[in-house]
């Protein structure tokens, strides 16, 4: 069978792609999946500090493409398990270095030896873009509750129609719960009703996800974190399980849970 | 007489390229390359509009076009077609693409009624997503819904059989007694002809179908009956 190619873009920037390919990268290989992560984000690369694999870089994804090393030499061991790779971007390259074509190629030979091969995207609607989808089975698509980043990725679900790729999935992250209770934000129901393609994770608003990007540490690895949770919970809905989603996805906390039945709500 | 296969007009917005629909894509490609290196350098630095007709142009066919003005010095600019497939396949190739309805004087293959004039225009059949533009010399009907973002801009009426969220200008050439219908009826910006009404942020809105229509010199909305 081979390996999945999962592809994680959104569209807008900074809505967190980069966290949620390195953190699922990490729930996924927990789970005793063989992983690989591909940052196709050129001449932006981050994937690598977001996984703490900064300093081991020595080949990246224009040398495999234009042939200067092999696959397995620009794929990057992770510190704690042994079957997640990183094949990092190019620091400051040509954004045409790599095709569409060389991305099929390269997740071709790939397939055999993974379970999941994971593709973090640039934003923008671009080269880079085409390249991060060109070979993918499946696409995520992040968003914020925000109307200007699910413009955007309502934008990016209108030329994946239009390649007939798809149907993607929704993650929407930096969820505030209590601005949604409010009224403040929009809610997940308020953004599945605009773009209307199935929603696969809600990922909390969380302090600890800076912090631990910074470190390297994924926060998916910090089991009091509420948006590690949610990415636990993707991983095991992309591997084919029936996870319920949480209320917001949030309360692993079991006080608060007791709190919100005493309270009537 | 001249031949039609490939037509060529200047314009403000560049150099107008129209292909014949109904003569076979090899020949018009081949006709489009010989009357573009006739006069090579006259067309350099170009930005072309190509307008395909009826055509249903594939990715790759398109790409092609694309890739040989690229190598004449041509840019090409936009892709006008009444097909479907001709537009996304453009979309697809990150082109500005504009979906018009035939003319009105074409006698041949009308998507819609052909009782007499005015009844003429285009039906799209799925949704509207953000940065899309439809335009219409006739009507348009929607079987799907119009996304914030999205925007329809019709001589005549505008049926929406779904949800109205994005922008739509019915009557767009002054005609007062075009209509917008909708299932669900919440527009960023409703116009007809010279009027323009903003939809009020309300929250707690109840999906009924509805029609917008010019009374007293400004839209009125109403229950669809
Ligand atoms: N759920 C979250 N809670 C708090 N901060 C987050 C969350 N998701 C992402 N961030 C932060 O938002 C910023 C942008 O995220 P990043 O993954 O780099 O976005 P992208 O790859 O889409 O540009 C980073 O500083 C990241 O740590
Ligand atoms: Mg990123």
């Amino acid at each position: 069978m081979g390996a999945k190619v999962v592809t994680i873009t959104s569209g807008k920037g900074g809505v967190g792609k980069t966290t949620t390919v390195a953190n699922l990268g990490v729930a996924l290989a927990r789970l005793g999946q063989r992983v690989v992560l591909i940052d196709a984000d050129i001449g932006l690369r981050n994937l690598d500090i977001v996984m703490g694999l900064e300093n081991r870089i020595v080949y990246d994804l224009v040398d495999v493409v234009e042939g200067r090393c092999k696959i397995r030499q620009a794929m990057i061991k992770h510190k704690l398990f042994p079957e997640l790779y990183l094949i990092p971007s190019a620091q400051t390259r040509d954004k045409t270095a790599v095709s569409p074509t060389d991305m099929i190629q390269l997740t071709d030979k790939l397939r055999p030896e993974f379970d999941f091969i994971l593709i973090d995207s640039p934003a923008g609607i671009e080269r880079g873009f085409r390249n991060a989808v060109a070979p993918s089975d499946e696409v995520l698509i992040v968003t914020n509750p925000e109307v200007s980043a699910v413009r955007d990725a309502d934008r990016i679900i209108g030329l994946l129609e239009a390649d007939n790729k798809g149907p993607a999935q929704l993650i929407l992250n930096r969820a505030k719960i209590d601005l949604i209770r409010k009224g403040e934000m929009l809610s997940a129901e308020d953004v599945t009703d605009i773009l209307a393609i199935r929603l696969i994770g809600i990922v909390p608003e969380d302090e600890h996800v800076i912090p631990s990007s910074n470190n390297g540490v994924p926060v998916t690895l910090n089991e009091n974190s509420r948006a590690g949770m949610a990415f636990r919970n993707i991983a095991r809905r992309l591997m084919g399980e029936n996870v319920p989603f949480m209320p917001m996805e949030d309360d692993n906390n079991i006080l608060r849970r007791i709190a919100r039945l005493l309270s009537g709500g | 007489m001249r031949d039609q296969t490939v037509t060529f007009k200047g314009g403000k917005d560049g150099l107008q390229v129209t292909l014949d629909a109904h003569v076979d894509w090899p020949l018009v490609a081949a006709a489009l390359t010989e009357r573009l290196d006739e006069q090579r350098s006259f067309f350099s630095g170009a930005r072309v509009t190509l307008d395909v007709g009826a055509r249903p142009m594939r990715k790759d066919e398109l790409g092609s076009v694309k890739a040989m003005l690229e190598r004449r010095e041509m840019s090409l600019w936009m892709v006008m077609s009444e097909s479907q497939t001709t537009i996304d396949s453009a979309t697809a190739l990150d082109l500005r693409a504009d979906l018009i309805s035939p003319a009105p004087t074409d006698a041949e293959g009308l998507p819609v009624g052909t009782e007499d004039e005015g009844t003429q225009g285009i039906m799209v059949r799925r949704t509207l997503r953000s940065g899309r533009t439809l335009r219409s010399q006739g009507h348009v009907v929607v079987y799907g819904d119009v996304n914030p973002g999205a925007e329809i801009i019709a001589v005549g009426d505008i049926i929406i059989w779904g949800r109205l969220r994005g922008n739509v200008h019915a009557g767009a050439d002054g005609d007062d007694s075009a209509v917008v219908c909708a299932l669900d009826m919440r527009p960023t910006q409703l116009r007809i002809s010279g009027y323009i009404s903003i939809a009020p942020p309300d929250k707690r809105h109840k999906p009924k179908p509805e029609v917008a229509f010019i009374r007293n010199r400004q839209i009125i909305v109403e229950a669809w009956r």
